[in-house]
Parts: structure tokens; C-alpha cells; sequence
């Protein structure tokens, strides 16, 4: 039961320190002004047009395909199969569980492995580019050594040593209500649950920021329209 | 002037362009050369490197930071992916890794990591974060001085994180803490006395411009006229001062003359605002940029007139399509049924789509074309009312004008295309081994067209770009004079007398 405490602690802390310091970010990114018009080509002239394309990036990542087509293989993979990952994981926080969740998880099952595998690319790319090793520094390693653990050790509680996983969701339901119950204490389940709030932890200080600021570039998200319509903001507001 | 160094080679094919192996600091030694104490403080910068500059430069950035979504969003969110490495002219031309996109930000970015985030400040080591000190400024001078603002790299980010917004920054820091860059600082400090980059006088403008009106007359037997200040006028044309007088340059503001002339609409040129350049930009500077922009604004209220249009100019009409709404606008004393401000190339192709041109094609026989689309026209800002309307436009004034047009490899024009190597402040001699090298991409790109078409003229709409290739066409063995001004090929075609 120490354990299960301790656990719940460092969940609820993790869980305070990724909300907190990612909408913190949020309001930061959404409070600095953008003073000038400075979409980049192709710019939309429109606002849905806008909204067309950042769908584009977000969904397929059109311009890495543009740029580079063994990273956007690998990017895109690891990215797509964690979506799956994350939804199939819905299934530990609600009870009953939607259809959808459910309708996904024979799927769900290969995404693991796809994500493993475009981690894999992306990471041998670090060792194999020379351009892509000079740019690379240390945190950007462990970075990626930490998302493949994390799936190793989610594949392991799968495929290796089963753990119960009922009393796992058990404890994860009674974390929402605060209502404390025991963990399982399987070795791979306490290491995948460690590297997961590390993972939390480190997202609002790291380049994970990319997830919320990518939706903030002036150069994807502005209206080609400065003729028309007089931008100010800032500096260029006073 | 920098040591001898080897020109890049071409091969035959563009698609032969490798991405270079990196040679770790191949262009250290490129610097330009710092501004006087005079040119600094002209622009309101201190004239030598300030004390306790280091802490003052860290200030900078994050007040800088605190203005500019961009800087912050871009700073923060990289992901090292590399996919911005091999898309730099730069990078390609000259192997230095710090011309690598991502590796220039990071200059940058090391420094925003130390100071402003939590991970730089306490495990520095971790994301490579480092303390500023002299060799960072160094560092700083010599590669936020081998990038031309071109953007080409913000087109392949997956998030569009733009380079050049972080060079303006890095200059503009560097600025503040009074280690500016000569080329810039000197000509924006003649352009806000004199009036323009060139520090020409009303009185050699009106010699100039009575010579030219001289000279065509010659030529064409017809009156064209390149009026000056002429109150009450239709349009105010505004154009790069180097239109003035620089090959190939004139032959373009002859082209605007024939055109005004045939189309029967008034026009002047402005003496107080006879500049279109707007170097500001490149020194991200947003108080200048904002000075020099109103001195346009204030000449086309004095002259009276109904429409602004600019002349052939890259970075100039990024700052005026995009900013100048913003800094000095709303453009209200202007007849609101024309674009304000309005590029010279849609004044022309509006012209020739009413058929109020009589164009001969066969007069630019002699001439097998290709054009290079100016990265701040290409990816900075737009024409006509649709989207790539900076693409379509000018190859559509070059085509109505023109029986040979050919062009270039996909993936070297539109918004992929490569700078010309000189832009974003980098003109002078002093950095002509950057610029001879940064333009190896787009040389290859021409060699192909050449070889495969026999191509002898490549257009531009770009002062800059206009005089870099002078300088580069030579050193990869094609004849300066392919470089053409656009409306050097309209003029030439326009059937002067034939609509009076
Ligand atoms: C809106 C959602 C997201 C979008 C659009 C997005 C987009 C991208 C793109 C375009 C890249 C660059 C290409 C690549 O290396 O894959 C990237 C990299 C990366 N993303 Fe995301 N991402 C998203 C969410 C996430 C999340 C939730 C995580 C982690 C929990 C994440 C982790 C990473 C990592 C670690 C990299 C760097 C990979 C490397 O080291 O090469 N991303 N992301
Ligand atoms: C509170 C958070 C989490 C809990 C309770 C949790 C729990 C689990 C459990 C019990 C499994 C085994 C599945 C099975 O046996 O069928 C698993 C697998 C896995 N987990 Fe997690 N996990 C969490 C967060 C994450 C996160 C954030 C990631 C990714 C970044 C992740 C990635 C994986 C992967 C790749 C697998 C293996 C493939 C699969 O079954 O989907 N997990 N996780
Ligand atoms: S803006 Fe242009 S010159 Fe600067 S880093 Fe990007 S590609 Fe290179
Ligand atoms: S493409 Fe963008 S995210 Fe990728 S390394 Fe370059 S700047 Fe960073
Ligand atoms: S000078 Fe011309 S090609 Fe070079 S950056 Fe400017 S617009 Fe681009």
C-alpha cells in the first residue's frame, strides 16, 4: 500500500505540474502580440483557409513530407500509433468504457509496435544523418530513449508479464475519485508508471512545447490579407 | 575583401545538388565589417559596444522575446528534427554546419535556453544551453551575417519556425549593445538625411531622371517622360534608388515610363521618398522600419495622389505589402479602388488583361528567358488577389511580352526558391565569399536551363538580386549581362506611339 501511496502522490503532482506549466504556456503564447503579418507561402487568403491548413500539418505533417520523406515516415508513424496508444488508454479512466475506445483496441494492439518502430528511425536518423548528429544534443537522446522505454515497458506488462490488469484500472479509477486502492506492484507496471510521470513532468520545460506551439506560428496561422484588413498588435498597436 | 577562396562547382543537373558533408566552421572567418560609432547612433544605437554588454544583450532578448509570439513560439518548440538542414543556400554552398537552419537558431536558442528557461538554467549541459560572452557575440556577427532572410527554411519546418525572424532578432540585440553591421546602418543613416540608399541628391535625381527622358527620347523617338514631384499626380511610384542608375537595374525604370506612357496615366517619382528599400527589416528594427516607411506615406499625401506603387523590389515590397498597413497605414487618401500599396507588376499585368498595351513579342526574340522568383516576393508576400499570385503575374507579363520563356526545376522556383545569395543586408564586398557561394544553388538551377534551353536572359524583380548576380553571374562563368530587369522585357516589347 506505501507503494500505491507514494505512486498517487507522484501522479497527482506530475499530473498538477503538466497542466499548470502547459496552460501557463498557453496563455503566454496567446497573450504575447504578434506584431507584424508574416505568413509564409503558401498563406491562405482566408480564414478557413487557415484552419484547412493547420489541419494539413497537424493530420499528415504536409510540409515535413515536402522536406524530408524518411523523417516524415517515421515521424508520422510514431506520432499516428501514439495517438492510437493514448486513445486505447482511455480504457483505464472510464467506466463503462466508450464503444469507440473499445471498437479500437484489436488495432490499438499494433500500434505499440509502430510506435517502437518510428522511434527507431528517428532515432537511428540521429546517429546515421550527419546533419541531423550535429544538431543533436543530449536531452534530445533522452528524449526519444525515454518514449521507447515507456513502450517497451507497456509491450512487457502486454506480452511479457501480465500484471491484473483490473486492479490496475481499479487504482487508476480510484486516483480520479480520490479514492485510494492498491497497485499492482509488477515490476513493469511501476517502471511504466515511473516513466510516464516523468514524462508529464519534463513535457511543459522541453520541446514537447511544440504541441501547443505549433497551433501559435504567426507563419502557419496569420490570414494573407494586410492589404485588406490593417493588422496591429504590439509594438506596432501603440 | 575577404581572402581568395574557390568558387562552388556546378554539375549538370540539379537534381544532383548532394547535400554536402558538413566542414565544421568553413566560414568562421566571414564577418562584415562592424559600423562606425556615427552610423550607429544615427539609428539611436550606442557607437561601440556598451559595458556590462553581455547583461544588456541577455535584457534585450527577452524583452524582444516578451514583443514577438513568433521568437517565443519558435525559440521553445524546434524539435531538432531536422528537416530545415539541408535547405539552406548557405548550408549548400559553403558546408559550414552553423548555416544549417536549425543550427543558426540555435545560436540563439543556446542563449534564450541559459537565461529564460528552466532546463538552461539549471542542467545547461543537458539542452545545450551556454552563458553569452565574447565568442558567442562573435559567433553571432559572423553567421546571423550568412543568412539572407530568405525563409526558404520556414517553408519545410513542420511548424514554419522562420530563421529570419530569429536573425532580426540577433541583430537587433546586437545593435542595441552597439555592434552593428557597416553595410546597413551606413545606408539606412543616408537613406533618413538624403532620402534614399544611394545618398543622391534631388538635384543629381533631376539630372538623372533628365538624361534618361534624353536617352529614351533617342532611342524610341517618343517623349516618355520620368517625372519628379509633380504635385496632383495619379500614382506615386516608388522604386529601389538603384533603379536609378545600376545595370540592369535603369532598363527596368525605362520599362515603367513606357508603360505609364502607353497606359496615359500621370505619375511621379518623389524626392523625399525616393527609396522603396527599407534596410530596417534586415536589422529588425522595428522603430526605423516604421520611420522610413512614413516618409513614403508623408510624400504621397504632400504630392496628392490617388495610388502608391512600388517598383521591382524583393524585400521592399515585403515591407510594404505586409507591413506598411500595419506601421502607417490605414491608406484612406487613397482611391479605394486599388490596392494600397500596389506592386508595379499588377499595375502592368491589370493594364495588359484591359488590352491597354500593345505588345510585340517578337521584340524579345533574341531573348531566351528564365525567371527567378525573389524570395521575399515569393515567400513574404503576394500579388494580384489570389494565392502564388507572385508566381503567376510576373512569368504572365514575361509570356505576354516574350516567345521564349522557360522555367527553372521545380523545386529551385515558387516558394522553393533559392535566394540569390546577396539579400537580407549582405550586399557588400565585403562578405563576397558568402554571397558567391549562397548563390551556388540557384546557379546550378540556371545551369540546367541553359543547357537544356540555351537560356541567355534570367529575369528578376529584385534590386538586390539584380546586383548580386551581377557579381555572380561571372564567377560561375555565365555573361553578367543574362541578368534582365522585368520591365526591361515589357518596355521592350511595348509598341511605343501606337495608342496616342
Ligand atoms: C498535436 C499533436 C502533435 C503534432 C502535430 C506533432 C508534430 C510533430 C512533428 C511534425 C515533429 C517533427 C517530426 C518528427 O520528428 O516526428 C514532431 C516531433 C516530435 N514529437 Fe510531436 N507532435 C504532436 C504531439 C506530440 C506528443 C503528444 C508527443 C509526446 C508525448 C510528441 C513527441 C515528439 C517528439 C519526442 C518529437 C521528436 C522526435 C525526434 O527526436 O526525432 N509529439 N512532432
Ligand atoms: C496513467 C497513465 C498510463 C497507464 C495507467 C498505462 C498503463 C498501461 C498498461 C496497463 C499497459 C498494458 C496494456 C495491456 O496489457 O494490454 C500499457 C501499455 C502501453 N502503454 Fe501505457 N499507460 C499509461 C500511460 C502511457 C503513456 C503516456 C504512453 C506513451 C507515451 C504509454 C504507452 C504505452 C504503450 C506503447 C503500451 C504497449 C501497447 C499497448 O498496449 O497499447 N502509456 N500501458
Ligand atoms: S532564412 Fe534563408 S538564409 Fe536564413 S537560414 Fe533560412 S534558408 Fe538560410
Ligand atoms: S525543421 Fe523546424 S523543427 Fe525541424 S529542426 Fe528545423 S527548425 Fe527545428
Ligand atoms: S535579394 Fe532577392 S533572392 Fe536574395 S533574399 Fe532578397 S529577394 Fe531573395
Amino acid at each position: 500500500m506505501t507503494l500505491s501511496v507514494v505512486y498517487a502522490i507522484l501522479f497527482y503532482a506530475a499530473t498538477l505540474l503538466l497542466v499548470v506549466g502547459v496552460v501557463r504556456k498557453i496563455i503566454i503564447y496567446a497573450r504575447t502580440p504578434a506584431p507584424l503579418k508574416i505568413p509564409v507561402t503558401p498563406a491562405p487568403t482566408t480564414k478557413a483557409g487557415v484552419v484547412w491548413r493547420m489541419t494539413k500539418e497537424v493530420t499528415v505533417f504536409q510540409s515535413l513530407f515536402k522536406a524530408n520523406k524518411w523523417t516524415w515516415l517515421f515521424g508520422w508513424m510514431f506520432h499516428v500509433a501514439l495517438a492510437f496508444v493514448l486513445f486505447r488508454h482511455l480504457r483505464y479512466f472510464q467506466e463503462p468504457v466508450w464503444a469507440i475506445v473499445a471498437l479500437i483496441q484489436p488495432i490499438g494492439q499494433y500500434a505499440g509496435f509502430a510506435m517502437l518502430a518510428g522511434l527507431t528511425g528517428l532515432w537511428a536518423r540521429r546517429f546515421l544523418v550527419d546533419r541531423v548528429r550535429y544538431i543533436t544534443s543530449l536531452s534530445d537522446h533522452l528524449m526519444l530513449a525515454l518514449l521507447v522505454a515507456i513502450g517497451l515497458s507497456g509491450l512487457a506488462i502486454k506480452y511479457l508479464a501480465h500484471t491484473d490488469i483490473v486492479a490496475l484500472k481499479t487504482w487508476v479509477l480510484g486516483l480520479m475519485y480520490f479514492d485510494l486502492q492498491p497497485l499492482p506492484s509488477d515490476i513493469f507496471v511501476l517502471l511504466h508508471l515511473g516513466l510516464v510521470i516523468i514524462l508529464m513532468v519534463i513535457f511543459p520545460i522541453s520541446k514537447l512545447l511544440h504541441v501547443p506551439g505549433l497551433f501559435f506560428m504567426p507563419t502557419r496561422n496569420q490570414v494573407d490579407n494586410p492589404r485588406e484588413v490593417r493588422h496591429t498588435a504590439g509594438w506596432t498597436a501603440k | 575583401m575577404t581572402a581568395k577562396f574557390d568558387t562552388p562547382e556546378l554539375f549538370k543537373n540539379i537534381e544532383i545538388i548532394d547535400t554536402p558533408k558538413y566542414e565544421v566552421d568553413s566560414m568562421a572567418h566571414s564577418s562584415p565589417y562592424p559600423a562606425k560609432a556615427q552610423h550607429n547612433e544615427k539609428l539611436g544605437f550606442p557607437g561601440e559596444l556598451v559595458d556590462n554588454w553581455e547583461e544588456k544583450a541577455v535584457t534585450r532578448l527577452g524583452e524582444l522575446v516578451d514583443g514577438s509570439r513568433a521568437l517565443r513560439t519558435f525559440l521553445d518548440s524546434c524539435v531538432k528534427c531536422g528537416a530545415c538542414t539541408d535547405k539552406c543556400h548557405y548550408y549548400l554552398g559553403t558546408k559550414d554546419p552553423k548555416n544549417m537552419p536549425v543550427a543558426r537558431q540555435d545560436l540563439l536558442r543556446s542563449i534564450y535556453r541559459r537565461y529564460y528557461t528552466f532546463a538552461g538554467k539549471y542542467f545547461p549541459r543537458l539542452v545545450g544551453a551556454r552563458d553569452m560572452d565574447k565568442s558567442v557575440l562573435d559567433e553571432w556577427y559572423s553567421y546571423f551575417h550568412q543568412c539572407s532572410q530568405c525563409r526558404r527554411c520556414s517553408v519545410f519546418c513542420p511548424y514554419g519556425i522562420d530563421t529570419a525572424e530569429i536573425s532580426m532578432a540577433a541583430r537587433d540585440i546586437m545593435d542595441t549593445v552597439g555592434h552593428g553591421q557597416k553595410y546597413c546602418n551606413e545606408i539606412l543613416g543616408k537613406l533618413q538625411t538624403i532620402g534614399n540608399n544611394l545618398g543622391l541628391p534631388e538635384k543629381a535625381l533631376i539630372n538623372t531622371l533628365e538624361d534618361l527622358e534624353e536617352e529614351v527620347e533617342e532611342d524610341t523617338g517618343v517623349a516618355v517622360k520620368y517625372p519628379v514631384d509633380v504635385k496632383g499626380a495619379d500614382v506615386l511610384l516608388v522604386v529601389p534608388s538603384a533603379d536609378f542608375f545600376a545595370e540592369p537595374h535603369i532598363d527596368g525604370l525605362i520599362g515603367y515610363g513606357k508603360v505609364f506612357h502607353q497606359a496615359g496615366i500621370s505619375w511621379t517619382l518623389s524626392s523625399y521618398a525616393s527609396e522603396a528599400a527599407n534596410f530596417s527589416m534586415f536589422i529588425g528594427s522595428g522603430d526605423n522600419l516604421k520611420k522610413v516607411a512614413q516618409r513614403i506615406r508623408d510624400a504621397a499625401e504632400e504630392l496628392g495622389v490617388k495610388r502608391i506603387i512600388v517598383g521591382e523590389c524583393g524585400h521592399a515590397w515585403r515591407v510594404a505589402y505586409s507591413f506598411w498597413n500595419t506601421l502607417v497605414g490605414p491608406f484612406d487618401f487613397l482611391d479605394p479602388n486599388y490596392p494600397a500599396p500596389q506592386h508595379i507588376v499588377e499595375f502592368t499585368y491589370d493594364l495588359i488583361q484591359r488590352g491597354a498595351l500593345n505588345l510585340d513579342k517578337e521584340a524579345n526574340d533574341h531573348r531566351r528567358i528564365t525567371f527567378h522568383d525573389s524570395c521575399n516576393v515569393a515567400r513574404a508576400s503576394r500579388m494580384g488577389n489570389i494565392p502564388g499570385g507572385q508566381f503567376i503575374l510576373p512569368r504572365a507579363l514575361i509570356t505576354a511580352s516574350a516567345n521564349h520563356f522557360f522555367d527553372m526545376s521545380p523545386e529551385t522556383i515558387h516558394e522553393n526558391t533559392f535566394c540569390c545569395g546577396g539579400g537580407g543586408g549582405l550586399l557588400t564586398d565585403d562578405l563576397m565569399e558568402i554571397r558567391i557561394k549562397g548563390a551556388m544553388p540557384r546557379m546550378q538551377a540556371l545551369k540546367q536551363v541553359v543547357d537544356e534551353h540555351d537560356v541567355n536572359a534570367m529575369v528578376a524583380i529584385c534590386a538586390i538580386c539584380k546586383a548580386q548576380f551581377s557579381k555572380a553571374l561571372p564567377a560561375y562563368q555565365f555573361p553578367m549581362d543574362m541578368i534582365t530587369s522585368l520591365h526591361q522585357v515589357v518596355g521592350d516589347a511595348i509598341q511605343l506611339g501606337t495608342k496616342d
